[in-house]
């Protein structure tokens, strides 16, 4: 049995009530109880619709929201427990890639800027000198399918294909283990979607990575997932293996789910 | 002679920017009947929602201009009517959805108020839809409109419709609030509803509920519908026929079962092979490779042939016509024959 990377414990997150201009507003259970374990190496699908906590839960294992109740444990530390130094340094192995490459790069930023920075605000672990964060850069970027060519480009001169391999590169500029990946393909064409989709098997493959996929195209879930879970409204409705759950599911929201999903019919079972 | 809902004949349009004419539509075909569903796809920049707009006559000109082709409406060209026959057309007898219901719905008024709006701007075209005599006082015609309003939204199955005519639209969530604009394109009656990604912003399951409420319009009413889409699993379920775009051509166009069982043309098959399947391993999805080209220096012959494994000399030369597959299956490559050999990769 691999060992857990990263272990959600009995999580629950409250959102507030808050006063307003017209009075209170209620308060809002985002996350209730949701437990999920993570083991190093597979990749682990997060499947929920809007409204669903999907991106209460990712931001909490980030730290950038601090559960109610339960625990995150990263490798076994709580995060809560850890001094903002200690974070700091923990983010290194954990990043993060986002639903909207066309909002998540910094259009003033050359390519060589944005995949750079996390190396500068890691360079305690990383201690690389200037050269040396340039030529990581072009070998990052050789390996999600651009070039150095590339490097002093701008956002703006990329497809969106091309903009979300930059977001991967630059995620993987601080060396991580743990990669979050917030619907990485939901802004792209499904041709584009298919390349994204590749790399993103080859670079676990090499890089040994863990993925944590949080998305709401079941099709692309089923495709690159080894374990899965359901979320519905805060809920963890359904966890299991991605074949077992697609193929029998046993809650009534995962059949929903399933079978709301619409699927282009091929004839025969062409692999 | 009948003529056909909607006869698109060999529509070329040009977009100018700073770097020159980009030639967007480059001669689209296209025939849609009443009681078909034509899903229109394509990736991104291929020309699907600009055929959809000029349709509404919505593309303004210039940028835009229209160099050939006619749209015709029950054998009314749209391009050459004037403006005051379009405007009677839009909402009316032509339906538009749009992909995103959130900037669609005007935040400062009543969900009812603005159904009212279209129903009355409508019952001046065709007073039957009220349902009230044709010397009822104003007052009468606005009840007439309320109760109507009611009833649409009801029919799109929002519960205690009537009730609901007096929220606002931030009260409503996503997938209502598109129900409401699918309210409100079928409120005036018409023979033609235009939806542009109509799913794309929401959930699956909402998404399903939405396309079966499509359907049973197009069964109650007998309308024609054209469904703007990039989902190719959309179209596999709810359309009567596809056209598949690329950079501004229709490659491959027929019935849907025919299309996504045999699809002829290497641009539908590529697409095909890059949609997830219950079936595919892991890391062996076919991806395409290249982007598409840039419109306003495109290739003279087959715009995908710079993309297609198949391509040959031939292809660079001339644009392929379509040529017919079986039945109204036509796809638009000179190397059908040939392919057929060729083992799949």
């Amino acid at each position: 049995m691999p060992e857990p990377i990263l272990q959600i414990e009995n999580v629950s997150k409250i959102y507030g009530a808050r006063r307003t201009l017209f009075g209170r507003t209620a308060e809002v259970q985002a996350l209730n109880n949701v437990s999920i374990s993570v083991q190093k190496g597979e990749s682990f699908g997060l499947v929920g619709e809007s409204g669903s906590g999907k991106t209460t839960l990712t931001r909490s294992i980030l730290h950038l929201e601090t559960p109610t109740a339960g625990r995150i444990l990263f490798e076994g530390q709580d995060l809560a427990h850890l001094s903002s130094a200690e974070l700091r340094r923990l983010r290194a192995r954990v990043q993060i890639v986002f639903q909207d490459p066309y909002a998540s790069l910094n259009p003033r930023m050359s390519v060589r800027d944005i995949v750079t920075e996390p190396m500068l605000v890691h360079n305690d672990i990383l201690n690389l000198n200037r050269g040396q964060r340039t030529d990581r850069a072009a070998e990052l970027l050789s390996l999600v399918g651009l070039g150095p060519q590339h490097l002093s480009r701008f956002p703006h001169e990329f497809s969106g294909g091309q903009r979300q391999r930059i977001c991967i590169a630059r995620a993987l500029a601080s060396g991580p283990e743990l990669l979050l990946l917030d619907e990485p393909t939901s802004a792209l064409d499904v041709s584009v979607q298919a390349q994204v989709l590749n790399l993103l098997c080859d670079l676990q493959d090499r890089l040994g990575l863990t993925y944590f996929f949080i998305s709401h195209d079941l099709a692309v879930v089923r495709y690159l997932c080894d374990r899965v879970a359901l979320i519905y409204r805060g809920e963890l409705v359904e966890e299991g293996e991605t074949d077992e759950i697609f193929d029998a599911p046993k809650s009534d929201y995962a059949k929903m789910l399933i079978g709301a999903m619409p699927e282009v019919k091929v004839r025969g079972s062409a692999a | 002679m009948t003529y056909p809902l909607l006869d698109i004949r060999n529509l070329h349009l040009t977009m100018t920017s700073f770097d020159g004419a980009a030639h967007v539509l480059n001669g689209i075909d296209l025939t849609v009947n009443r009681g078909e569903i034509w899903g229109l796809v394509g990736e991104s920049g291929c020309g699907k929602s600009l055929t959809g707009l000029s349709i509404s006559r919505l593309v303004s000109t210039p940028p835009a201009r229209y160099i050939d082709g006619e749209i015709l409406f029950e054998g009314r060209d749209i391009l050459s009517l004037p403006a005051k026959e379009v405007q009677s057309l839009r909402g009316k007898r032509i339906g538009m959805i749009f992909q995103d219901p959130t900037t669609n719905l005007n935040p400062s008024y009543r969900i009812g108020e603005q159904l009212v709006d279209v129903a009355l701007a409508a019952a001046s075209h065709d007073a039957s839809i009220l349902d009230c005599p044709p010397n009822a006082s104003r007052r009468e015609r606005r009840r007439a409109a309320r109760r109507l309003a009611g009833d649409m939204l009801d029919r799109v199955g929002i519960p205690n419709a009537e009730a609901r005519l007096d929220n606002y639209p931030h009260e409503f969530s996503g997938g209502m609030r598109q129900r409401v604009l699918i309210a409100m394109a079928l409120i005036g009656r018409p023979d033609l509803l235009i939806a542009d990604e109509p799913t794309t912003a929401l959930d699956v399951s909402v998404q399903a509920q939405i396309l079966k409420l499509l359907k049973g319009t197009v069964a109650d009413h007998f309308i024609g519908v054209i469904l703007i889409t990039h989902n190719l699993g959309v179209v596999a379920e709810t359309c009567s026929h596809v056209a598949v775009m690329y950079a501004g051509n229709i490659v491959e166009s027929g019935p849907v079962a025919e299309v996504i069982e045999r699809p002829a043309h290497p641009y539908t098959k590529a697409l095909m092979a890059s949609i997830p399947t219950k079936h595919s391993k892991r890391g062996s999805l076919n991806g395409l490779g290249g982007s598409v080209p840039n419109l306003i220096s495109a290739p003279p012959g087959c715009r995908f042939a710079p993309r297609c494994s198949r391509a040959v000399e031939a292809c660079t030369q001339t644009l392929p016509q379509p040529v017919q597959v079986g039945g109204t299956h036509h796809a638009a490559c000179i190397r059908l024959n040939e392919t057929e050999d060729l083992v799949d990769a």
